[in-house]
C-alpha cells in the first residue's frame, strides 16, 4: 500500500473522528457534570442538522447563517428537557435516568418525521469550502479538511473554558462536590441547566456541521451517531473531555483503516475495542480511578 | 384473601387465553402470540433487571441467538420444532455464559455499556457473516413442521395450533420464573439489588449470582427469540440490535418494575397500544415516548404498582 493511500485513509479517519468528537464532547460534558448518560444527545445532533437546514433555507441559503441560528432552537429543547424533566430524576436509580432520555429519543425521532417528512433531505454546498484540494495527487474534500481543523479548536476552546475561566471553576467545583459548592453559594440547579444547554448546543453544532458532510439527512441519523459517541466516551473514560477527544481520534482511525482493510469487521473492531477498554481499564484512558 | 384473589386473576387470565386460542380471529391469535413471546422475553429479562438491579442493553443478542440457533438448526439439521427450539435455547444459554462471564465484573453504567458493546458485536457478526446468517436478509423459509412424538405427529402449521404451543411454553416459563424468584437463589438476587455489600459480607459470591441471573435471563430471551422465528418463519438481523434490547425494559417499566406480573401486563399493554396507535397515525413512537415520560415522571410503579396501591 502506497504512502498516498495511507495518508488519505488517515485523513478520512481524522474527519470521521472529529465528527464523533463534536457529538461526544457534549455527551461527556453532561455526563461529567450532571452524571447522566444522555441518549437524547444523538437526537440533538439530528435536530441540529435539520434546524440548520431549515434556517439556511429561510435565511436565503447561506450555510454559515444556518449554522449560527439552527442550533439555538435545539438549545431551547435542551432547556425544557433539563428544567422540566431531568431535574426531577437526578435522585433516582440509573435506569430511570437513561430511560427518560430514551423517551426523548422516541419523541424527537417522530417529531422530525412529522415536521420534515420521513424521506431524506439533500444538503447545500458551503460557500468558500465546496471544492476539494489536491493532496499527494488525490483529491480530498476541503470541507472535511475544515472539520479536521474545527475539532481541535473546539477541544481547545473547551479546555480554556473549563480550566481558565470562572465559569469553568464553578463547573469543576459543582461536579466534584455538589453539596459543598451549593453551601458556598453556587446555584447548582441553575448551573446544571446551563451546562446541559451548553452540551446540547455542542451536539446540535455537531449536527449542523455534519449537514454538508453527510449529504443526506435522514430521521435515523441520531441513533447511529449516539452509539459511536458512547463508544468514544467510554474509551476515553466517562466524563473526561481529554479522553473523549483521543477516543474519537482512535475510533475514527480504527474505523477508516478497518473499512479499508477488513470491511466486513469494521463495526466489530470498534465494539471489541470498547469492551476491551471497559474490562481492562474501566475508567478509560483519562478517567479517574474510582 | 390476597392469595385467593391472585389465583382467581391467574385462572381468569388462563381461561381468556384459551378462549382466544379457540375462537379468536387470525389477527387476534397472531397478536396474542406476539404478546406471549414478548412476555417470555420480558419476564426472563426481569430476573436480571427488576430482581438483581442490573440494566442490560445486550439482551437482544440472546434473543437473536435463539432465533438464529433455531433457524440454522431447522434449515440445516432437522426441522423438528422442539429440537429447533432446544437448539435456540442452548445457543442463547452458551452465548450468555460467555458474554456474562465478562459483563458481571462491573455494575451500573459500566455493566450497561459492556452489555451494549457485546450485544453490538453479535449484531455486527450477524450483519456481516452473510454466508451463514444471510446478512441483512436474515434467515428466511423457516418451516413449522409437525411435532413428531414417536407414533403421533402434532401439526403446528396452523396459527391456532402454534398458539397453544406458545401458551404451553409461556406457562412453563411463568412457573419456572416464579420458582426462581421464590428460591433461596432468587432471594439472594433481591438482596444484591438492595444492598450488595451486605450480601458480600454474608459470604456470597456476587459475581456468581449475577452470572446466574444473567444466564437465566439470556436463556429465556433465547426461548422467546426461537418462538418468534417460528411464528414469523424468519430470523432477522435487527432483532440483535441494541434498540431491540430496549423492548423488555420498556415493557417491564410499563407493567411495573419489581412486580412479578409486571412484564406480562406490560407486554399486553405495549402490543395492544402499539397496534391501536398505528391504526390512527404512523407516529406511534411519539405517543409511546410521551407515555414513557409520564410513567417515569409520575407513575414509577407501573400499572401493577398503581393497581396494588389502589387495592390497599
Amino acid at each position: 500500500m502506497s504512502l498516498e493511500s495511507i495518508v488519505h485513509v488517515c485523513l478520512a479517519g481524522l474527519s470521521t473522528g472529529m465528527f464523533i468528537w463534536l457529538v461526544a464532547s457534549g455527551l461527556t460534558l453532561i455526563f461529567g457534570v450532571l452524571g447522566v448518560l444522555n441518549f437524547a444527545h444523538g437526537s440533538f445532533y439530528m435536530l441540529g442538522a435539520y434546524c440548520c437546514l431549515s434556517a439556511l433555507k429561510i435565511m436565503g441559503g447561506n450555510f454559515w447563517i444556518g449554522l449560527l441560528i439552527g442550533p439555538l432552537f435545539v438549545c431551547a429543547a435542551g432547556f425544557i428537557i433539563e428544567r422540566f424533566f431531568l431535574r426531577y430524576v437526578y435522585h433516582l436509580a440509573l435506569p430511570y435516568q437513561l430511560l427518560l432520555t430514551f423517551a426523548f429519543v422516541l419523541v424527537f425521532d417522530d417529531l422530525v418525521r412529522i415536521l420534515w417528512g420521513g424521506g431524506s433531505l439533500g444538503s447545500p454546498s458551503v460557500p468558500g469550502l465546496s471544492g476539494s484540494v489536491d493532496i499527494f495527487g488525490r483529491y480530498f474534500p476541503t470541507y472535511n479538511l475544515f472539520i479536521i481543523i474545527v475539532g481541535p479548536l473546539v477541544a481547545l476552546g473547551l479546555w480554556v473554558l473549563i480550566e481558565k475561566t470562572w465559569y469553568g471553576r464553578v463547573i469543576r467545583a459543582a461536579s466534584t462536590e455538589r453539596e459543598m459548592a451549593s453551601a458556598i453559594g453556587v446555584r447548582v440547579p441553575a448551573l446544571f441547566t446551563s451546562v446541559f444547554v451548553f452540551g446540547t448546543w455542542l451536539g446540535a453544532m455537531g449536527g449542523a456541521l455534519a449537514v454538508p458532510y453527510v449529504g443526506l439527512l435522514t430521521p435515523g441519523m441520531g441513533e447511529a451517531i449516539i452509539i459511536d459517541a458512547f463508544v468514544v466516551a467510554v474509551i476515553g473514560g466517562l466524563g473526561s473531555l481529554k479522553g473523549a477527544f483521543l477516543g474519537a481520534l482512535i475510533i475514527g482511525l480504527v474505523s477508516s483503516f478497518g473499512t479499508r482493510f477488513m470491511p466486513a469487521f469494521d463495526m466489530f473492531l470498534t465494539f471489541i475495542l470498547m469492551a476491551a477498554v471497559l474490562l481492562l481499564r474501566p475508567q478509560g484512558f483519562f478517567g479517574k480511578a474510582s | 384473601m390476597n392469595r385467593h384473589l391472585n389465583a382467581f386473576i391467574a385462572g381468569l387470565a388462563l381461561a381468556i387465553m384459551i378462549l382466544i386460542g379457540l375462537f379468536g380471529s387470525r389477527f387476534v391469535i397472531y397478536l396474542t402470540s406476539r404478546v406471549m413471546i414478548l412476555s417470555i422475553f420480558a419476564m426472563g429479562y426481569n430476573v436480571l433487571f427488576g430482581r438483581t438491579g442490573l440494566l442490560s442493553f445486550g439482551h437482544a443478542a440472546f434473543y437473536a441467538a435463539g432465533a438464529y440457533g433455531l433457524g440454522l438448526y431447522s434449515l440445516h439439521v432437522s426441522s423438528h420444532p422442539l429440537a429447533g427450539i432446544l437448539a435456540g435455547i442452548v445457543c442463547a444459554c452458551l452465548l450468555s455464559v460467555l458474554i456474562g462471564f465478562f459483563c458481571v465484573r462491573h455494575t451500573e453504567i459500566y455493566f450497561a455499556m459492556l452489555t451494549l458493546a457485546f450485544g453490538m458485536m453479535v449484531f455486527s457478526l450477524i450483519w456481516n457473516m452473510r454466508s451463514i446468517t444471510g446478512g441483512d436478509d436474515g434467515l428466511v423459509g423457516i418451516m413449522r413442521a409437525p411435532i413428531a412424538l414417536g407414533l403421533v405427529a402434532i401439526p403446528i402449521i396452523k396459527p391456532q395450533a402454534y398458539y397453544f404451543l406458545i401458551l404451553l411454553l409461556l406457562i412453563v416459563s411463568i412457573v419456572l420464573i416464579y420458582r426462581i424468584h421464590h428460591s433461596p437463589f432468587g432471594l439472594v438476587l433481591a438482596g444484591i439489588r438492595e444492598n450488595e455489600r451486605r450480601v458480600a459480607f454474608a459470604g456470597v459470591s456476587l459475581k456468581n449470582y449475577r452470572l446466574g441471573a444473567f444466564v437465566i435471563s439470556g436463556t429465556f430471551a433465547g426461548l422467546a427469540g426461537a418462538l418468534a422465528a417460528l411464528l414469523e418463519s424468519h430470523a432477522e438481523p435487527f432483532s440483535a440490535h441494541w434498540s431491540h434490547s430496549a423492548a423488555p425494559i420498556l415493557v417491564t417499566l410499563i407493567g411495573g418494575l419489581q412486580t412479578f406480573s409486571g412484564p406480562i401486563v406490560g407486554s399486553v399493554v405495549f402490543i395492544v397500544l402499539r397496534e391501536t396507535i398505528e391504526r390512527f397515525t404512523h407516529n406511534w413512537m411519539l405517543w409511546f415516548g410521551l407515555i414513557l415520560l409520564v410513567i417515569i415522571m409520575g407513575f414509577r410503579g407501573g400499572i401493577v404498582g398503581i393497581l396494588s396501591r389502589w387495592r390497599k
